[in-house]
């Protein structure tokens, strides 16, 4: 988040898109709620009429991977109507000539034709955000995840900038990140493209930085991703993959693909607390502590910091991923010999300018927002102050393009994915508790009323999903939070796993695959 | 009787919400919100107020575990981490570094993290490392 979440609660106009907020990430809707009571104008913007929707003062439906036109739609009428703030334009951004020539192809009537929005819904978000004194953009998988991720969010960040609602407090473009420490594990240069701090691995100097450090021979060639790691195993040129903490035979798209992948491999570990339906697949298979076992730090969607602490032994021979990894590594002829978390928080802050300033005495109470570069450095509040990381923000001019696939007689509908209320990403934890189970603990594809009685289907029937990967198995659930044409089914449960159904089409830039978006048929299974 | 709370993070969504595990004997039994973080100010959803509840199932992992003829058998570390480096090894010298891959995670911690692209980079040799951010 270039934000914090506290400073939603700052925002006169908060605009959500792609985001289930309420399900996915509770504790920030309530600081938009709050925002609401104070006021705000919250606006929403998704394919499924998500719940945070139904307390929205302005809800569109767009339809599904129509993003970039909607938000494009929406620039046009702010450009239109003279709704941009020229001060920030001029002072702290550049490409704008090319970027206007775009957009001045979006008309209203255009866009209402493509994504579904009435042209008096896009000129109200138009009205509401651009004129807002704080505007915030915040977003989640149903922006990154499709083959236009890239292109999405930086029309998010054109938004942002022809308005002047970055640099401010209360402002500002704000992914919601989905994991605990998924913002942690991209900082720690758990990417192919990068070490600690986002510091490229094809950089000389930086490569020099780490081999003196670390005392060994590095390659400045960029790695592979997850998806290119599946495909480098089936085709032979990748031989072994060592898992940590990750579910890819559920979280990867085309997921008979993924185990196909995975049966191939010469050898395949895998690090985990549960067994988990990968590491079935595993040649080895090492325990590890879970969160409540370990000290350490993680850092959170607002680049906050935070103190992890151990409450308890592992269970049996467990041990944490730092002791396994570090052991292995010794075995291998390389020492890693760190007695404590702390010991290896100090060898990130001497390595990683954002986290130069970090200690685990400055983290007891509150934690730190990196950037914090200095051990006087008080932590970042909020990004893009007085400038950019890059000096002046850069207009992108991005023409709308459609979904990798498309739907046909015999694939009708539309499949989009994403995460229920009640549980977390694989279920391999939240499956676990008796309480949230009790809640619900089976797959339940929702679709709308129409194509529901057109396929003579009711709340509770078992249907059968099909797309061109695969087919999965589970029960209806006849609702309006769909429109017609689209449906929806989450990824937690292994029994009926959407992940069998979606596209691995990927994005060109970022490879993120389209999770939310890919054809279906959907009938009633014979009982 | 031993009872404490300790402070910790939630393992689930990125909004990193603070709270106390109250551990009694040695057994996790509940989840207090901490009122003093700035992130949910003593507030939890409904995972986080059930998180307890996965820590200590019986299902965990407890031992190292080697594939054997289609089925798990039980092993120590010493035999499990000889037979996964001997293995890395021979990989690395017959195909190569790029020929293997390491998933780092989002549901560690920075310096679990931080160990494991510094093992592939400086110990396997290779950027193959990635974690599921996109996923």
């Amino acid at each position: 988040m270039t934000n914090s979440v506290d400073e939603f609660e700052l925002s006169d106009c908060i605009f959500i898109t792609g985001s289930n907020t309420t399900s996915s990430h509770p504790i920030v809707a309530t600081r938009i709620l709050r925002a609401k009571k104070k006021g705000a104008k919250i606006i929403v913007a998704d394919p499924r009429r998500v719940h945070i929707a139904d307390l929205a003062d302005l809800y569109v439906s767009h339809r599904l991977g129509t993003d970039v036109a909607l938000l494009n739609g929406i620039m046009y009428v702010i450009l239109d109507k003279g709704w941009e703030n020229r001060a920030f334009i001029e002072e702290r951004t550049e490409g704008f000539e090319e970027f206007e020539k775009v957009i001045k192809d979006y008309p209203p009537e255009k866009v209402a034709e493509i994504t579904g929005v009435a042209e008096k819904d896009i000129e109200t978000i138009a009205h509401w955000y651009a004129t807002a004194e704080r505007g915030s953009i915040a977003y989640c998988m149903g922006i990154t995840q499709h083959t236009t991720g890239v292109d999405n969010v930086k029309t998010l960040a054109n938004l942002a900038m022809l308005t002047g609602h970055i640099g401010r407090e209360g402002t500002g473009v704000n992914p919601l990140r989905g994991q605990n420490n998924v913002q942690g594990a991209c900082d720690m240069g758990g990417l192919p493209n990068v070490y600690p701090g986002y510091q490229p691995v094809t950089q000389f100097q930086i490569k020099e930085k780490f081999e003196s450090a670390w005392g060994a021979q590095l390659s400045d060639k960029v790695g592979l991703t997850i998806p290119e790691m599946t495909s480098g195993l089936l085709e032979g040129s990748m031989k072994a993959v060592y898992i940590v903490g990750e579910n890819p035979l559920l979280s990867d798209p085309d997921a008979s693909h993924v185990e196909e992948a995975l049966k191939r491999a010469e050898l395949v570990v895998v690090q985990d607390i549960f067994m988990t339906p990968t590491a079935e697949l595993a040649h080895v298979i090492l325990p590890a502590a879970c969160f409540a076992e370990k000290d350490g730090t993680v850092t959170n969607t607002e680049r906050r910091v935070m103190r992890t602490r151990k409450a308890l032994d592992p269970p049996g021979e467990a041990k944490t991923d730092w002791e396994i990894i570090a052991d292995l590594s010794n075995r291998m002829g390389y020492p890693m010999d760190y007695s404590s978390a702390e010991e290896i928080m100090r060898e990130i802050a001497s390595l990683t300018p954002s986290y130069g300033g970090i200690t685990y005495e400055r983290l007891e109470g509150e934690g730190l927002q990196w950037p914090c570069p200095t051990k006087d450095h008080p932590g970042t509040r909020f990004l893009h102050k007085d400038r950019f990381v890059r000096g002046k923000g850069l207009f992108h001019a991005i023409e709308f393009k459609p979904p990798a696939e498309s739907t046909d007689d015999e694939f009708p509908l539309w499949l989009t994915t994403g995460r229920l209320y009640f549980h977390f990403h694989t279920g391999t934890m939240t499956r676990k508790s008796g309480a949230l189970t009790g809640e619900i603990d089976e797959q339940y594809v929702e679709l709308n009323p129409e194509d529901a009685s057109q396929l003579g289907i009711s709340t509770g029937d078992e249907i059968l999903l099909t797309s061109r990967r695969g087919q999965i198995r589970a029960k209806a659930l006849v609702t309006d939070r769909m429109k017609k044409g689209e449906v929806f089914a989450s990824f937690h449960f292994v029994e009926s796993n959407a992940n069998i159904l979606t596209n691995p089409a990927f994005d060109p830039i970022v490879k993120i695959p389209e999770y939310k978006v890919c054809a279906v048929r959907v009938e009633k299974a014979a009982s | 009787m031993e009872f404490k709370t300790v402070l910790t993070v939630c393992p689930y969504c990125g909004c990193g919400c603070n709270f106390y595990l109250e551990v009694l004997d040695g057994k996790v039994i509940g989840t207090i919100p901490c009122k003093t973080s700035p992130v949910n100010e003593g507030k939890l959803c409904i995972k986080g107020w059930n998180v307890h509840e996965f820590i200590q199932d019986p299902d965990r992992l407890t031992m190292p575990l080697i594939r054997e003829n289609g089925s798990f058998r039980e092993a120590g570390w010493d035999e499990a981490l000889d037979l996964v480096a001997s293995k890395l090894k021979k990989i690395k010298e017959q195909h190569g570094p790029d020929s293997i891959g390491l998933f780092a995670s989002a549901k560690i911690t920075n310096e679990e993290n931080y160990v494991i692209q510094k093992f592939a980079r400086a110990v396997i040799g290779t950027n193959n490392v990635d974690h599921c951010a996109r996923l």
